[in-house]
């Protein structure tokens, strides 16, 4: 039987605002419950919002990234429900006039490129947090509840796709650049974890005969990359599953169990919710003219994939490379910090692709996290051009610059790794392993040519790995060629 | 004779006497004090009093009124003198119901805009006025705690929905009072209590702190006894507020300037549509008379058509409940106010304390607006009566190109009887039909007795375009000060 399956992914952002979206609160995380609130974000009678400028700069930052076209004239409106996480009993939010309309996503997957069309990108204020109390935290078992109203009114970015997507690795692949794209315009820290990027999805498994099928499935509470790809993998099976038996499909929310890896309904939609927007009366419209557009334009960086093509094309890295170093931001201008004072790029790269992603993932952290800054690589990536240390001892001064932020040299003195580079001193270390060892000497003269690394390992081995490589075995070669005369 | 009580001056008399320190800040708070323990009983203005702590106010004041005056310096306006707040706006600390069981108990954590303008500016608050429950309605009856009384004759209502405030000023159980009006709400009660109450211009005074019926609608203005203490009142709350974005960045004004200037060559236009049919005789004959005293006073007047007037009310009665369905959403039960008990879940919990905490016209409203704003009713409900909101702007704006300003009746009628309206929504309704166009449109107006029929007073009405306050008080103080006007209220006693 063949399936046709869309999927439309709805992300929210929180915004790296100091304040709040309506009131002067702060929106810093982590803070003991209901700390940082006030009568407008606890939605108390008579109180008025008031629009926080840096988030409809951020708003248009976003859209504007993702090739929207960004409204001359928008303005907010009340999305009415009831849930206590919502103290006002409505959401201040957008409808039918965003910031944001009609953008795109150019994904690659295998080389392909796909587009994926964007259809809005709104801002809106988040509800607070409520909290179950009792062994699951789930709300069926709890024994009481609680709520956190920090979070209430924190700036909430919605970007809703188009249902463009075909598969897992597609929706993959988008998140995984919207997220990097977020990240480069420094308007949310993305942290998915605290819950700062969420994802919503909307899927539709239908036979392709059936054309006029509607049906959608919504799925929440894919709060990692893992569960997205999970849950979006169960839902399409689940889907498939059914239609084959020749059963019917129906409108409902899931949601996403990381225990079982499966999805759950939590309320069959048969009539589409009714949210009675209308204009927020307590706010202006807002006129976003060219003016504001222009200078908002003038804070967007250079994005991922426009950075990771110069990157190839100026450095003439191979793929694999590019994709790491502009895997972020701050990965990238380390790079390119280290590309401006050190002519070598390919070795710059090889060092952050190996060792430093390697520690970098042993101890969970990023690049701007660790102590490596680019003045210590390029510094040890000197130390071995002028051949003060070998590559193998620049790997031991990697790991403890990994782990004090020391500079190379301070390291190679401190531990006395200097490479041994006195053709005297090597030569009597060379003379010392040849008298010692003149079965071996035998067998090299007798053609056995591999022997030759014994020979180099054994210098190592008296010199603690410091004598100079190319000039052990220079020295040893004519040594040996010497004897067999 | 009995010696002249202190409730009956204005304000300006008592800032008269206040600077020549005849009397001190607690003679006049202790005199209100006083009256109102004479009156309310019996008019049941309040809600909830701050006598005590009003009388602590005054003596701190009577301090500063010291100081200054030693240095040489004026008694500033309305310093000292008692105001009464209605009760839907936040109070720091003092109970705010807005006349709802569903807010019984509630203290505001923070002040509203005009109430730091009023203590700002040493105001005394002497309490919290009785009003319709969220200001729904137009004669204080339905309040959840209790009707107000008409001072002019206790078997009628005040008018409302700031029925505690105008009574209560009416009275002399305070010198000042603020009210809200959303559809007629200060210019009403004003007119059916024989005194002063202006709403602004939507914009001019700050809402943040009002507890919101209608948004879009809503103006908190004041209740005074005559124009100067009005001006004096609206110097002090009108102006910018960084927490209101729909509050207009103006330069001050002081409209007391305009009280100076006299109404020669003014063109006065009379609203057709609200002298028609429904309007009592008794107060068309007053308008018609306030007519003829403006064109005494040097005034063009004429009669005009605003045709779109007749949809005013149809427009209001989705655009207010719309509205409102949405800003009375919050009270839940679960931050403040009343939380049903036993309830199963949180649903039951809304709809449990949603049911016992409105009364039947909020629940009215609340319904109304719903239903205006569900899918596949929006369209020819909410957003046609937006498009005839339009059209009023629109007419207003036509006609104030030949017309400085505008005047029509306050009320259709006198006060009506306590209970004759209250089962029949459609009729009580009407009472703001001469009011509500205003709101609609945001311009700003102003009620001013202009007579008396069997023992009740009646007012009239006039508008001028946005922000032009100046203009209206100059008209109203030039009529005030050439009509005969006794307010009874203050001379009556009620007990014996």
């Amino acid at each position: 039987m063949d399936f046709e399956i869309k999927i439309g992914l709805e992300t929210h952002v929180e915004l790296l605002t100091d304040s709040k979206m309506f009131c002067g609160c702060s929106t810093k995380f982590g803070s003991p419950p209901n700390t940082q609130t006030c009568p407008i974000c606890l939605g108390h009678p008579g109180t008025l919002p008031v629009i926080n400028k840096k988030a409809i700069n951020y708003t248009i930052k976003v859209a504007l990234a993702l090739n929207c076209k960004i409204a001359n004239f928008t303005q907010f409106h009340r999305k009415n429900y009831f849930y206590p996480d919502l103290p006002k009993g409505y959401q201040i939010s957008q409808y039918d006039l965003p910031v944001g309309l009609n953008g795109y996503l150019d994904i690659e997957l295998d080389g392909n490129k796909k587009r994926i069309r964007i259809s809005r990108v709104h801002i809106e204020e988040d509800t607070a947090k409520l909290i179950h109390f009792g062994k699951t935290g789930r709300i069926s078992e709890a024994v009481g509840s609680g709520l956190d109203f920090n979070r209430s009114g924190i700036p909430l970015l919605e970007i809703v796709s188009a249902p463009d997507i075909e598969n897992v690795e597609q929706a993959k692949a988008y998140v995984v650049l919207l997220k990097r794209i977020l990240e480069y315009l420094e308007i949310s820290d993305c942290n998915m974890e605290e819950g700062k990027f969420r994802i919503d999805t909307n899927i539709s498994v239908r036979k392709k005969e059936d054309i006029y099928s509607k049906v959608r499935t919504e799925l929440k509470n894919l709060n990692s990359f893992r569960f997205l790809e999970k849950g979006l993998s169960y839902e399409i099976k689940r889907q498939k599953e059914i239609l084959s038996k020749g059963q019917k499909l129906y409108m409902e929310t899931r949601h996403f169990d990381s225990e079982t890896m499966t999805t759950k309904p939590m309320r069959v939609k048969e009539v589409a919710e009714d949210y009675r927007y209308f204009p927020e009366p307590d706010l202006v419209p807002m006129i976003i003219d060219k003016k504001w557009v222009e200078e908002i334009k003038k804070t967007i960086p250079e994005l991922p994939y426009r950075r990771a093509k110069r990157i190839k094309e100026q450095y003439n890295l191979p793929n694999n490379d590019v994709q790491i170093i502009t895997s972020t931001k701050e990965m990238a201008d380390f790079f390119e910090f280290c590309a401006k004072t050190y002519p070598y790029p390919k070795k710059i790269s090889n060092w952050i692709t190996g060792d430093m992603l390697y520690y970098l993932n042993q101890e969970q952290i990023q690049i701007e996290e660790c102590k490596i800054k680019p003045q210590n690589l390029v510094e040890m990536l000197r130390m071995i051009d002028k051949g003060l240390i070998s590559g193998k001892i620049a790997k031991s001064v990697f790991k403890d610059m990994f782990k004090t932020g020391e500079m190379p040299e301070t390291i190679v003195r401190r531990k006395g790794l200097e490479q041994i580079s006195d053709v005297e001193k090597i030569s009597n270390i060379i003379d010392e392993v040849i008298n010692g060892n003149p079965d071996v000497v035998k067998q090299y003269l007798s053609g056995k040519e591999q022997v030759l690394a014994f020979f180099i390992g054994q210098v190592m081995k008296k010199t603690k790995g410091k004598a100079n490589p190319r000039i052990v075995n220079d020295i040893l070669k004519k040594k040996l060629k010497r004897m067999s005369f | 004779m009995e010696k002249e009580r202190l409730f009956r001056l204005s304000a300006k008399k008592l800032t008269e006497l206040l600077s020549k320190r005849e009397i001190s800040n607690l003679d006049i708070v202790n005199d209100v004090v006083e009256r109102t323990q004479e009156v309310e009983p019996i008019v049941k203005s309040y809600i909830t009093t701050n006598m005590h702590g009003a009388i602590a106010s005054a003596k701190k004041i009577d301090k500063l009124i010291y100081k200054s005056i030693f240095k040489g310096n004026k008694v500033e306006p309305l310093m000292g003198i008692p105001i009464a707040i209605k009760d839907n706006i936040s109070t720091e600390g003092m109970h705010t119901t807005c006349g709802s069981k569903i807010l019984a108990g509630y203290r505001p954590i923070y002040n509203a805009t005009v109430i730091k303008n009023l203590k700002n500016s040493k105001i005394v608050i002497m309490g919290k006025t009785n009003m319709d429950e969220f200001a729904m309605g137009s004669s204080t009856e339905n309040s959840s705690f209790w009707s107000t009384h008409n001072p002019w004759n206790l078997s009628n209502v005040p008018g409302g929905s700031s029925g505690g405030s105008a009574a209560a000023v009416a009275v002399g159980e305070v010198i000042l009072a603020l009210g809200s009006d959303t559809g007629g709400s200060v210019r009403q009660p004003a007119s059916l209590c024989g005194v002063v109450g202006l709403k602004p211009t939507y914009g001019l005074v700050s809402r943040y702190g009002l507890i919101a019926f209608a948004s879009s609608l809503d103006q908190i203005g004041p209740i005074t006894r005559n124009v100067e203490d009005c001006a004096l009142l609206l110097n002090v709350i009108a102006g910018h507020d960084p927490l209101d974005s729909t509050s207009v960045l103006k330069e001050k004004e002081d409209y007391t300037e305009y009280l100076k200037q006299n109404i020669n060559g003014l063109k006065i236009g009379l609203i057709k549509e609200l002298m028609g049919k429904g309007i009592s005789n008794s107060v068309k004959d007053s308008v018609y008379k306030a007519m003829d005293l403006f064109s005494s006073l040097g005034a063009f007047c004429e009669e005009v058509s605003l045709p779109s007037l007749k949809f005013a009310l149809s427009a209001y009665y989705i655009i207010a409940p719309a509205e409102a369905s949405s800003n009375l959403a919050r009270y839940d039960g679960i931050r403040y106010g009343l939380r049903a008990k036993r309830v199963k879940s949180f649903r039951s919990m809304y709809r449990k304390t949603r049911s016992k905490g409105f009364g039947d016209e909020v629940k009215r409203r609340i319904m109304l607006g719903t239903y205006a704003l569900s899918r596949g009713y929006y369209e020819a409900y909410y957003l046609q009566a937006q498009k005839v909101r339009t059209l009023i702007i629109n007419d207003y704006k036509r006609v104030f190109r030949n017309f400085d300003v505008l005047i029509s009746p306050t009320t259709p009628t006198v006060a009506f009887k306590i209970g004759e309206r209250s089962e029949d929504p459609l009729t009580m309704y009407l009472s703001d039909a001469c009011t509500i166009p205003v709101n609609l449109a945001g311009i700003p107006a102003i009620s001013i007795p202009c007579g008396v029929d069997n023992g009740l007073p009646i007012g009239l009405q006039i508008m001028t375009p946005h922000f032009k306050e100046g203009l209206l008080i100059k008209t109203a103080y030039n009529f005030e000060k050439n009509f005969s006007f006794k307010l009874k209220p203050l001379y009556k006693k009620y007990r014996e």
